[in-house]
């Protein structure tokens, strides 16, 4: 499922190639794996312009409840710290509270990634508590702390949403630490630019997101990560057809920073696809550029001895993850 | 259509160091100092700068400034301000210039 345009990525293509900017060392993944990513779906509540999965509320893409249980599987019986657990919106998964539920049993953290309106939704009203329950943390979107470039971003009348749901996630305990620890309800905000620019530094961002959330709204959280966006799929797409995508890349690429290869999420994860393909990670799923070995989670879930060590495949997509502090 | 003004002409920047590349290096070297992090922070000195870049009406340091300003969280609110304050400035200095005609109206009016 290719997302980008032909057109696109012949653009993408005509830059150096990324690949000849790693090297032996980097182009495979660390022998021990920390985290298990799993797209339960393509199906949102909302479609943002900046998304590189195209998600939205006409997809029908959905991951089953028996690729599910391989991801379970595979987790805890592989090692893995961490079930990443991500979408569209992960909540419109009809077994996604049984899989987290399934997955702190089974001595897992959980990460949801959420972008917070979904859970104003009746069906999805009660998600937060259940949340706070088991411990989860929350990686909530949220692209600005004023209203404007939010709405731009991801549709009329969604800050409005957001803001009252991090302050009922406070409510049930999140975020209180701050940052000074992670043993609590841990709620991270997500930045991501609202156009073909790079995000800001990452620790004034956060200062910044600190002193506006709390002074207008009373909200408190633990960490702002600062994400470039990826010029895959949707966002690809609107790159190429406004003519931006030349100079966005050319940006990502004058913008390399070496010293975020050996860092870079793939090389300390494992990313599953809605059908239950391997990945390295997210982005190349919205690539539509499967592990190099070509497995499912199925099939790495019935056999034990498949090794988790893999050759990690490289796109230009991948510039993203490494321009200016690092994306993974 | 041919014009003085191409986008392009600003990745050829560097070509200005082609006959003089003692004076570039001395000026980019220079340029890197001013914007790092000091009493003003980086953020800060990039709305300066395009700020001056309309006032100088400069395309392309207009260009390279609203970028740099988004790349560090400046919204399109502020960066409106900044060009208002340039105006105002270029404004006022044309403006104040009028005292010249004043003095120049009393001197030949006796």
């Amino acid at each position: 499922m290719p997302a980008t345009d032909e057109a696109a990525q012949a653009v993408m293509d005509s830059f150096p190639p990324f690949f000849e900017r790693t090297d032996e060392s980097t182009r495979r993944t660390r022998d021990g794996l920390d985290v298990l990513q799993v797209n339960v779906g393509r199906l949102c509540n909302l479609a943002c312009r900046h998304c590189h999965m195209d998600a939205g509320p006409n997809r029908t893409e959905v991951m089953s409840r028996d690729t599910l249980q391989a991801c379970l599987d595979v987790a805890s019986g592989r090692r893995f710290e961490t079930l990443d657990v991500t979408g569209g919106a992960p909540e419109m998964n009809p077994d996604f509270e049984w899989f987290v539920r399934e997955a702190v049993a089974r001595g897992l953290h959980v990460i949801v990634r959420s972008n917070l309106v979904v859970m104003l939704d009746e069906p999805y009203r009660h998600v937060p508590e259940v949340l706070a329950e088991l411990g989860a943390t929350v990686f909530a979107s949220l692209p600005h702390y004023t209203a404007k470039p939010v709405e731009k971003q991801r549709g009329a009348h969604t800050f409005d949403g957001v803001i009252a749901m991090l302050q009922k996630l406070n409510a049930l305990g999140y975020g209180r630490a701050e940052g000074a620890s992670e043993d609590g309800l841990v709620l991270n905000l997500v930045f991501n630019p609202s156009g073909a620019f790079l995000p800001p530094d990452q620790d004034a961002l956060e200062k910044e997101y600190r002193q506006k959330l709390a002074e207008d709204y009373g909200i408190v959280f633990d960490h702002v990560f600062a994400i470039a966006n990826n010029p895959l799929g949707r966002f690809g797409n609107l790159l190429h057809k406004t003519g931006n995508l030349k100079r966005y890349m050319g940006r990502l690429v004058d913008a390399f920073n070496p010293d975020t290869v050996p860092a870079m999420m793939c090389r300390s994860q494992l990313s599953v696809g809605w059908d239950g393909v391997l990945y390295d990670c997210d982005f190349n799923q919205a690539a539509g550029l499967p592990c190099k070995n070509g497995l499912t989670v199925a099939e790495l879930a019935a056999d034990p001895t498949l090794p988790l060590q893999r050759d990690i495949a490289f796109g230009n997509h991948c510039y993203a993850c490494t321009a200016g502090a690092g994306s993974s | 259509m041919e014009t003085y003004y191409n986008p392009e002409d600003l990745d050829k920047f560097s070509t200005m160091g082609e006959e003089a590349p003692e004076l570039w290096d001395l000026y980019m070297a220079y340029y890197g100092k001013v914007f790092a992090e000091g009493a003003l922070t980086a953020r800060e000195k990039a709305i300066v700068a395009l700020a001056v870049a309309a006032a100088v009406q400069c395309p392309y340091c207009i260009d390279s400034y609203t970028q740099s300003c988004l790349e560090k969280g400046v919204t399109e609110e502020q960066m409106t301000e900044a060009i208002h304050v340039a105006n105002a400035i270029r404004g006022g200095a044309a403006l104040v210039h009028g005292v010249q005609m004043k003095n120049v109206v009393k001197q030949l009016e006796m």
